[in-house]
């Protein structure tokens, strides 16, 4: 046990140096979302766009930055054949979680940058201010759980780009649904424990697709 | 450390690659697998390091007339091989250092750790270029890289797959005066239609006499 944290630990460290170095993944990341927002604000010219819009047009950049990103841990492993030595040296669950780690992090920063962006461009007004980061903390964890373990199912397919978010997105509904749900009424003023039964849907189903993703990965990742 | 391999087949959408390979090997035994391009070499390699299940038959690894489970396989071999990279994108030290790390565990105390990542360096003759990122390495630097990988962490097993191809004349005398101080106390096990890595083997087996 001490091997698989230190392992996760240690994939968690190798893939931020290689994102120092390249800075691929931020790179897009932090390129979709300015692009989405500028287009947004184009498109809505002098108009105020409404508050429960904005929920939905902020998931949308979210869920899309991160499809766009998110799935290049996996498929870069695959593409130049530096899983085998992953294969021969790590305790199989530590790449995941190390690789999940990585993507959480990556994810927060970018989806906070995200939301940064729609509070002064588009005036994104946020009247319960630590519900509404609760929820949006709770809803990047599911997200990225999720694209991480699909990520790694689609780098040993061929059509990679089109499979991502097909596969993704039937099971983020559930998630997205309570996320944008509970975002939306926190943001318009909702007290967070008026809300506690979207808290635990939202908590199950992480819990239920981390239990999952752990126990899958191991049979994903062997050929 | 003993291999004991039996009655193994393997296909390919549903063409065969090989059937009835069976064969057990010792600690210090060195085996040569033979046979033309396609002819399945790899794919039994990447069997017998676990990378892939066979269609049928057994590899068994016993240490001290243990049976090895197979999700501990890894900890007990080294692989040298045409489909195995390391990171474009990190120096040969960095690269080495996280294999190594991953491998022992990162808090295992090892005052050396450096020492002994320098002394495959030194060893290697790559020394100096152990700062650069490997996207900069020659195609035999990364062969010779890829050799220090397979042999760092004192592996049991060692399983080379083609394992001088890229390598100048200098780099294969280094790798035969290496293979030979190793030969002693591991199982070696070549993917090879040299001559001369052959003849450096024990036992010989041609993989298309199992078709």
């Amino acid at each position: 046990m001490k091997l698989y944290f230190q392992n996760t630990f240690e994939i968690f460290r190798k893939e931020l140096k290689s994102e120092f170095r390249t800075k691929y993944v931020l790179n897009s990341l932090l390129m979709f979302v300015l692009i989405s927002v500028s287009i947004i604000r184009f498109a809505a010219g002098d108009e105020k766009v409404d508050n429960e819009i904005l929920t939905g047009l902020l998931w949308v950049t979210i869920f899309f930055a991160s499809v766009s990103s998110l799935a290049r841990t996996f498929i870069k492993e695959q593409d130049k054949d530096t899983s085998v030595a992953l294969k021969l040296t790590t305790v199989i669950d530590s790449v995941f979680t190390g690789k999940l780690l990585f993507n959480l992090i990556l994810s927060f920063i970018t989806s906070f940058i995200t939301l940064f962006l729609f509070a002064v461009i588009m005036n994104y007004e946020i009247k319960n201010l630590s519900g509404f980061i609760f929820f949006f903390i709770l809803g990047i964890t599911g997200l990225v759980i999720i694209l991480t373990i699909i990520a790694s199912i689609i780098s040993k397919a061929n059509n990679k780009g089109t499979l991502y978010p097909v596969l993704a997105f039937p099971v983020l509904i559930p998630l997205l649904v309570s996320i944008i749900h509970s975002t939306k009424l926190t943001a318009e003023g909702a007290e967070t424990f008026s809300l506690y039964e979207e808290v635990i849907i939202i908590l199950c189903y992480i819990v239920v697709v981390l239990t999952a993703s752990l126990m899958l990965f191991k049979f994903i990742w062997e050929d | 450390m003993n291999l004991k391999c039996s009655n193994l087949s393997k296909e390919y959408n549903s063409k065969l690659i090989f059937k009835g390979l069976s064969f057990e090997l010792n600690s210090s035994q060195s085996l040569a697998i033979t046979g033309s391009n396609g002819s399945g070499k790899s794919t039994l390699i990447k069997i017998l390091v676990n990378l892939i299940k066979p269609a049928s038959g057994e590899v068994e690894y016993s240490v001290d007339n243990k049976k090895l489970m197979s999700e501990n396989v890894y900890k007990f071999t080294g692989l040298i091989a045409p489909y195995l990279s390391l990171y474009d994108e990190l120096t040969g030290f960095e690269n080495l250092l996280l294999f190594y790390n991953l491998k022992t565990g990162i808090n295992k105390p090892n005052p050396h750790k450096t020492e002994i990542i320098n002394s495959y360096f030194e060893k290697l003759e790559l020394s100096d270029a152990k700062n650069e990122i490997v996207k900069n390495y020659s195609s035999g630097m990364k062969q010779r890289l890829k050799f220090a990988f397979a042999i760092m962490n004192d592996p049991k097993v060692l399983l080379l797959d083609e394992p001088t191809s890229n390598l100048d004349s200098k780099g294969i005398s280094v790798f035969f005066e290496i293979i030979n101080s190793l030969k002693n106390d591991k199982l070696i096990i070549i993917a090879t239609n040299d001559e001369n890595e052959k003849s450096i083997c024990d036992l010989n087996i041609n993989i298309e006499d199992y078709k």
